[in-house]
């Protein structure tokens, strides 16, 4: 007989809501929970937060989210994979097994995946940064972080050992939802069409919402119901890599073909060639049937050979952000938020600050999309501008908010709401290592022996 | 018409890079898709946003195109000085194009 999982997506990011995740565990049929909470720059923040406390470097939501969905998790045997190890994987099992002993689940056997750190290896490499010209050892004491993506294989092993909870840093987010079918079917690693099609089911899952009506509801054109309480995806995901999209019955959302081709295309450039650590997928013969209410089936994701690097993320101190903004409304607004940007760009030449980029924005009118796209625009009854600059340091990014607060009592009538901001900026940048030269690991934390 | 009448679509961002799908409701406008959203055009509506090439990919089975913008995140998704800086809100405002069909289209 053909075996089939269900595997749950309990979280698209790491902010995201944490009540669909224990609906999905309690009322999903589901075996496996996997929480994709770490974004791009995430782990080089959370490297930041580690060097400051070499406790901490985990997803700041871990506690809560744990704390949310063990209990159920743990009475029905569903097994969590998670990201949210972020920057400290060991130290967020540790943490969870601290969790699991405090509300009486002294069984609960917890893996860390660590290997994702290669730092050391690109420095000693000093490999060719992809985004611009320059180095990782170019950089210099910019450089904060370097994570490769790892594959499945990892995971899946931390699975075979037993592991309840599987916590890894950077890996790929399709991967995470991969290693359970590896480790529940046998896949073989280099099966690429079967990596390829469970790369698809991945890929459509881990973005939680955003397969089940989240960030898609247009009124009028694409209505959605209760978005308030939106369902999370199950995948039901069956040995030969037969593929049905659902959720739960009586969620929130909805699941079709339209919210599944979206989903399919999101963040993906070429769709022959989705490169992943564990496969380079082919979605371009895909196809998307509804077969019941809320139950789409995805067919036809294929793969070949893996490629020999893996992607690595690269965090640094890019620069600093300046902003400012202030408000405008009633007859006129328009006018006086163009004199108020005029006023600010004369400003902050006349005072000579440094900054090597600006930006004016009018909200409401252009700031999305340029003043081009939108030159059709009618007159709103309010404007908010906006002025944002890059600095080499925070002293002068700070000068630009000032300059758009100066506005209330030396800019045009009646401007309120001001508001203003300085930060600086850890912006992620990619290299390719030679895969050899990450060395993965799994170790277990709790559980009884 | 405009193409929202006849398509939805989805913005994704990696880096610098945006790519935007566009998604016949029914299969039988994705040749008209195929026709009139064309690279040049959804370069010539994001002038002045889209700095590098716009290329087009074509996905018949789900009768969708997929528009890969580089050079369109101001500089980078973490780094952006823009309000959007994910480029997000891009896919509503490609589905203000403008498209001409005749009777047998509709």
């Amino acid at each position: 007989m053909m075996r089939t999982i269900r595997i749950g997506s309990g979280a698209g990011y790491s902010g995201d809501r944490i009540e669909p995740a224990v609906e999905l565990a309690e009322k999903g049929g589901i075996q496996y929970l996997v929480f994709e909470c770490l974004g791009e720059r995430t782990v080089a923040l959370a490297q930041q937060a580690r060097m400051k406390n070499p406790e901490l470097g985990y997803d700041p939501l871990l506690e809560e989210r744990m704390r949310a969905v063990l209990p159920v998790c743990a009475s029905k045997g569903i097994k969590i994979v998670t990201n949210m190890g972020a920057a400290n994987p060991e130290g967020a099992a540790r943490k969870t097994a601290e969790i699991a002993r405090s509300l009486g689940l002294l069984s609960l056997k917890v893996a860390a995946v660590i290997g994702d750190d290669v730092l050391d290896a690109c420095k000693q490499g000093d490999l060719p940064i992809m985004e611009f010209d320059g180095t990782i050892t170019q950089l210099g004491n910019r450089l904060l972080s370097a994570n490769a993506y790892l594959g499945a294989e990892p995971m899946a092993q931390a699975l075979r050992g037993g592991a309840d909870v599987v916590i890894t840093g950077r890996a790929s987010d399709p991967a995470l939802f991969l290693a359970p079918m590896i480790h529940a079917f046998g896949w073989a690693m280099d099966d690429w069409n079967l990596l390829g099609q469970g790369t698809v089911a991945g890929h459509l899952l881990e973005c939680a919402g955003q397969i089940t009506g989240g960030y898609f509801a247009d009124p009028g054109y694409k209505d959605i119901p209760d978005l308030a309480r939106l369902g999370f995806p199950i995948g039901e995901v069956s040995e030969d890599g037969a593929l049905v999209i659902t959720k739960v019955q009586g969620s929130g959302g909805v699941v079709t073909a339209q919210t599944c081709k979206e989903q399919l295309l999101y963040e993906v450039h070429d769709p022959s060639q989705y490169i992943q650590p564990d496969v380079v997928a082919d979605f371009s013969q895909v196809r998307v049937e509804e077969i019941a209410p809320d139950r789409v089936r995805v067919s036809g994701g294929r793969g070949s050979k893996r490629t020999g690097t893996l992607k690595v993320s690269v965090g640094y101190v890019d620069s600093f952000i300046g902003e400012g903004q202030i408000s405008y409304a009633g007859p006129g607004a328009l006018a006086r938020g163009k004199l108020a940007l005029e006023i600010v760009r004369e400003r902050l030449r006349l005072t000579g600050v440094a900054a090597s980029e600006l930006r004016f924005d009018l909200i409401g009118v252009d700031s999305l999309h340029g003043a081009q796209v939108s030159a059709h625009a009618n007159e709103p009854y309010e404007v908010r501008v906006r002025v944002t600059g890059r600095t080499e340091n925070l002293r002068e990014a700070i000068r630009i908010g000032n300059e758009v607060e100066t506005l209330y009592t030396n800019g045009p009538a009646a401007g309120g709401g001001a508001w203003k901001s300085a930060r600086d900026v850890v912006a992620v940048a990619s290299v390719l290592l030679p895969r050899e030269l990450a060395s993965p690991q799994v170790r277990f934390f709790g559980g009884a022996t | 018409m405009k193409l929202r009448e006849i398509a939805h679509s989805r913005t994704g961002d990696k880096g610098n890079t945006s790519n935007i799908s566009v998604i016949a409701y029914h299969e039988k406008h994705y040749p008209l898709l195929l026709r009139q959203v064309t690279s040049e055009r959804v370069k010539a509506h994001f002038a002045g946003v889209v700095e590098g090439e716009v290329v087009r990919y074509e996905l018949p089975n789900i009768a969708a195109l997929n528009f890969v913008m580089t050079g369109t995140l101001g500089g980078g998704v973490t780094r952006s000085l823009a309000l959007d800086a994910h480029g997000k809100s891009l896919s509503s405002a490609l589905l203000d194009l403008e498209i001409e069909a005749s009777a047998g289209d509709k």
